[in-house]
């Protein structure tokens, strides 16, 4: 047997839900179930068990009651905890759902709250998790140990914010694809999770963002890690289930008519799926979405989208107009003027913005992207 | 989350308010200075902050390529350049303003009489992996 790893980690949630509601502290459980599924890692091929969740919960109770027993006998107490557990009252759904909002509670900074998601709600190992983010494994444990403290007098069965949680999935989202893990990949596991634990529209639309988004991965870099933008992708190489679904998904969401921001960005990214050729892009109806995101959110960023947006609909005399209301210290309002201004055929003023929007990218495949573009133009 | 580099440099940086040389504080000025620099790595550890740190001797050669089969022509060190790095330390955090934070922190580090040598470090973001979500 080759050990499923997905559905090991699939059932770390309603494991700790279970270790939490019999009465363990969140912090001790957290460490208990980590220890079990290392354990099922080493032993389930060999000895696979028929039920991996009801091994999971025995395991992780027992190493709660040792570490337990451990710390009580080192601190010269008495033991505490060795009475036979409660069975947990509560279906494993709801248990899944406070662990998210626990994992993404307000208390915490977001680095914090993306670490400690991906540990005990993912089930990731804190060197998976330090790979993932490129930092020493000992800076990953310590963070995750600091966030367990400060979650640690939260109580367990108080309802939390959805959005908090929503916001801590895009960020893993958008983290992609760095190092063995696939944050990208990740994200979606875990939104789905979520998305099955609770009926929210706005769950559901951060679940077909992130679809319509990863459907297209493919074809967004070239070989080399170039990036290649959306109007010269091969879209003969986007993943059309994945699209299917994601339009589904957003379609269920829109009628609840509960609008929110991510059913809007979805929406838009559904219109750019659905056209078989750039030229085709309904940016009429983009431009419409832009402006209910606007209203909804207000973001700088949103604008300087949107003007883009209005570049293709209304031509590139109406996106710089748009473009012109906005900030110059705006993070790519260089790299967007130097489009436009292409577009309206100014190809000089565009290579010296595209240079200069080269020199304040922040990263470094927009940088040589943006490079590649001035040089495009100077040549 | 976003990764800077503190910079410390031997010379180029602006002169510190206190700018007494290092060589004319007390042996128990240079250990608290120490003391605080290692502390400093200590809690960044501690708060989930800490990536690397490195401190370079001040004396380095140019390397460069001097074409097919031959050996790499070194040259230097030249008395005339102005930069000269000292060390670094990489941080992860979780915005400009906490790095800022820290950068200033850094800075106070003391010096003769155990007053904060008031020191330019200079502060450099690391370049992010690009998002996936940029429409």
């Amino acid at each position: 047997m080759t050990l499923d790893e997905a559905l090991l980690r699939s059932l770390t949630p309603a494991v700790l839900g279970i270790l939490v509601r019999r009465g363990a502290d969140f912090a001790a459980a957290e460490d208990a179930v980590q220890d079990a599924l290392v354990e099922a890692v080493r032993v389930w091929p060999e000895d696979p068990p028929r039920d991996p969740k009801g091994w999971l919960v025995t395991v992780a109770w027992r190493r709660f009651l040792d570490a337990t027993r451990a710390e009580t006998a080192r601190r010269r107490r008495e033991d505490l905890v060795d009475a036979e557990p409660e069975q947990g009252l509560a279906p494993d759904t709801d248990d899944t759902l406070q662990l998210y909002f626990l994992c993404a509670h307000p208390s915490l900074t977001p680095s914090s709250a993306v670490a400690l998601t991906l540990r005990a709600v993912g089930g990731l190992t804190t060197r998976q998790i330090a790979q993932a983010y490129l930092v020493p494994e000992a800076t990953m444990a310590q963070r995750i140990s600091r966030a367990k403290k400060t979650v640690g007098d939260v109580r367990f069965d108080r309802p939390g914010d959805v959005a908090t949680v929503l916001r801590v999935l895009y960020l893993v989202f958008n983290e992609g694809y760095s190092g063995d893990v696939d944050l990208a990949a990740e994200a979606i596991r875990l939104t789905r999770q979520l998305a099955a634990a609770i009926d929210h529209p706005e769950v559901a639309g951060l679940l077909a963002l992130m679809l319509l988004h990863h459907a297209r991965r493919a074809s967004r870099t070239t070989a080399g890690g170039r990036l290649v933008p959306l109007a010269e992708q091969d879209r003969g190489r986007w993943d059309t289930a994945l699209i299917a679904e994601g339009v589904a998904i957003l379609q269920a969401a829109l009628a609840q008519d509960r609008l929110g921001e991510f059913q809007a960005q979805a929406a838009i990214a559904a219109l750019h799926a659905d056209a078989p050729v750039a030229e085709e892009t309904d940016w009429v109806q983009i431009v419409e979405w832009y402006d209910e995101l606007l209203a909804l959110t207000d973001s700088p960023v949103v604008r300087l989208n949107r003007a883009v947006a209005v570049g293709e609909a209304d031509g590139p005399r109406a996106g710089l107009k748009a473009l012109a209301e906005l900030d110059e210290t705006l993070p790519r309002y260089s790299a967007v003027a130097a489009y436009l201004h292409e577009r309206a055929g100014d190809r000089r003023t565009a290579a010296k913005l595209y240079a200069e929007a080269a020199g304040k990218a922040a990263n470094l495949a927009e940088r040589e992207y943006l490079t590649r573009q001035a040089a495009r133009l100077n040549n | 989350m976003a990764k800077y580099l503190l910079l410390k440099h031997y010379r180029g940086a602006p002169a510190p308010a206190n700018d007494v040389p290092m060589d004319q504080w007390t042996p128990e000025e240079i250990s608290a200075h120490i003391q605080y620099m290692s502390d400093f790595a200590d809690e960044l550890r501690a708060g989930g902050e800490y990536v690397d740190g490195q401190a370079l001797a001040p004396e380095g050669t140019w390397v460069r390529y001097d074409g097919e089969g031959r050996p790499p022509v070194t040259d230097g060190p030249f008395a005339e350049t102005k930069d000269l790095i000292a060390g670094w330390m990489v941080i992860d955090v979780d915005s400009y303003e906490r790095a800022l934070e820290l950068a200033g922190k850094l800075s106070a580090a003391p010096g003769k009489d155990g007053k904060p040598i008031h020191e330019w470090l200079e502060l450099r973001p690391f370049y992010g992996t690009a998002p996936t979500i940029t429409e």
